[in-house]
């Protein structure tokens, strides 16, 4: 269902460029940590960024998100700035509201927040103070705020890091349902290629420090959003 | 729990009664006018409540507390914030305040009155300078250590301006606001005698002036214990409730 879903509402979103991002430099106290980096997404795309640990993909997002702004370059919308959510690599809850509360908070209806959490295995959480969450099930709350807004751009860090087998699966079945229902433009930060391989529409791989793109990779249409062994090998064939 | 608590308390007012018959046997042993025992003392609390002289005292000096307090509160939050948020005005204010903050109770209190004049205008201005730099130095350290986390997940969610202080900020900086009103409440109380003694013609520090110069040791007892109590009262009953309530989340 989700297959059939998606593939008429992809093409039609691609259609649209959304983000043109040029990272001339960026550096922390000299090191330089992005040079020469650009992509461009569009409205509705899954791109997955992926590359050596600890260079520049954190510090891209946190560009693409307006939150740096101290670098050489530009972040260019075509339309008006979208309504972006950020699933940071810590949760950022607020711990003195509870798991509810944090959602509506960042402007999610009440319906919506139910209906995420639940998704999520949070159901009999939502009323605890986020204070009381174990890491993991903050990550998902973290996750289900970002998916609740209904962003036009989400920005994910390793969302589904330290999130046991059966969440994470829970977590990327909703992530791509919520997507099918309303395709927005996702930038997934993983380290994990079958990840990549299993979510996105395109990947892009980063190179050492500092951080370029190196291979800008079409998944193959018909292999896209789907868990097996013709991923697995599309995957192994990246590294 | 609930009995070592109990036991608590029973320890503490078994204490304060011990402290009442030791001073009540030592002052009639001493049979000195200038060490008047407890019940004398005790009795003229009775007698100064009744004739309305310290409940009338009691309540204006209480109230120049409460608007010394208050000021001092609100314009040393704002500042403190301010400095602890942006480090030019830290680095141009900082010599001020810590000029403010080692400047004796006494002369910073003279000054104000021969500059302003002995009026009550002058007496909380007095007051609430006294206090001021103690709260900004408290609150300059609670907004130097703000989470950026949470402020940036706030831009990042649009969180408009006053859900920012409410929901962010506010709860962030709370623990240290009970510090600055406790600490507050403690030298304010003080300090205000000192003001009023200096400067004013009715209030609990001008009566123990008065007192003092009749030497009526009983009176300045009397005095001293209903203020305390008042003080004492105000801290247990509602800054300790307060402070629990706002806290729960934590535990």
């Amino acid at each position: 269902m989700v297959r059939a879903a998606t593939a008429g509402a992809a093409r039609d979103a691609l259609a649209a460029l959304m983000l043109r991002a040029e990272v001339a430099r960026k550096a922390f106290g000299g090191r330089a940590v992005i040079a020469g980096l650009h992509f461009e997404m569009a409205a509705g795309e899954i791109v997955a960024l992926t590359g050596p640990s600890g260079c520049g993909k954190s510090t891209l997002l946190r560009i693409v998100a307006g939150l740096d702004h101290d670098f050489a370059g530009a972040v260019a919308w075509t339309a008006p700035p979208p309504r972006i959510a950020v699933a940071f690599q810590e949760p950022r809850l607020l711990p003195w509201r509870s798991v509810r509360e944090n959602l509506l908070l960042a402007n999610a209806s009440d319906a919506t927040a139910e209906a995420m959490l639940t998704a999520l295995g949070l159901a009999s959480e939502t009323d605890m103070p986020a204070d009381r969450l174990s890491l993991g099930m903050a990550r998902r709350v973290a996750l289900a705020r970002a998916l609740a807004v209904a962003p036009d751009l989400l920005l994910l860090d390793e969302p589904f890091a330290s999130l046991d087998g059966v969440a994470a699966a829970r977590a990327r079945a909703l992530l791509l349902n919520t997507w099918a229902a309303r395709p927005f433009a996702v930038l997934l930060v993983t380290h994990d290629l079958y990840e990549a391989a299993a979510l996105a529409d395109r990947i892009l791989l980063l190179s050492a420090c500092p951080a370029r793109v190196v291979r800008d990779v079409n998944v193959p249409a018909d292999m896209r959003r789907q868990d097996g062994a013709a991923t697995a090998a599309f995957a192994a064939a990246l590294s | 729990m609930a009995t070592e608590l109990d036991g608590g308390a029973r320890t503490r007012l078994l204490s304060l009664l011990a402290l009442l018959a030791a001073w009540e046997v030592a002052a009639r042993i001493a049979g000195s006018r200038l060490l008047p025992p407890a019940s004398t003392v005790f009795a003229a609390l009775a007698r100064e409540t009744a004739s309305g002289a310290l409940p009338a005292n009691l309540g204006i000096t209480l109230l120049r507390i409460a608007a010394a307090f208050a000021l001092s509160m609100v314009l040393g939050t704002a500042l403190g914030v301010a400095m602890g948020r942006l480090p030019r005005l830290d680095r141009v204010l900082d010599v001020w305040l810590t000029g403010l903050l080692n400047l004796p109770a006494l002369v910073l209190t003279v000054l104000i009155y021969v500059w302003f004049g002995l009026s009550e205008f002058s007496a909380i201005l007095a007051v609430t300078l006294n206090k001021l730099p103690t709260t900004a130095v408290t609150l300059r350290q609670g907004a130097r250590a703000l989470d950026p986390g949470l402020l940036e997940m706030a831009r990042v969610f649009r969180f408009p301006r006053g859900r920012v202080l409410r929901h962010v900020v506010l709860p962030q900086l709370a623990p240290y606001l009970f510090a600055a009103a406790r600490s507050g409440l403690a030298l304010i109380w003080k300090v205000v005698l000192v003001v009023e003694l200096l400067g004013r013609s009715n209030g609990v520090g001008f009566q123990i002036e008065v007192y003092f110069q009749l030497f009526d040791v009983t009176d300045i007892l009397a005095y001293t214990i209903a203020f305390s109590a008042v003080v004492q009262a105000v801290e247990w009953c509602v800054l300790q409730p307060l402070e629990r309530r706002v806290m729960r989340w934590r535990r």
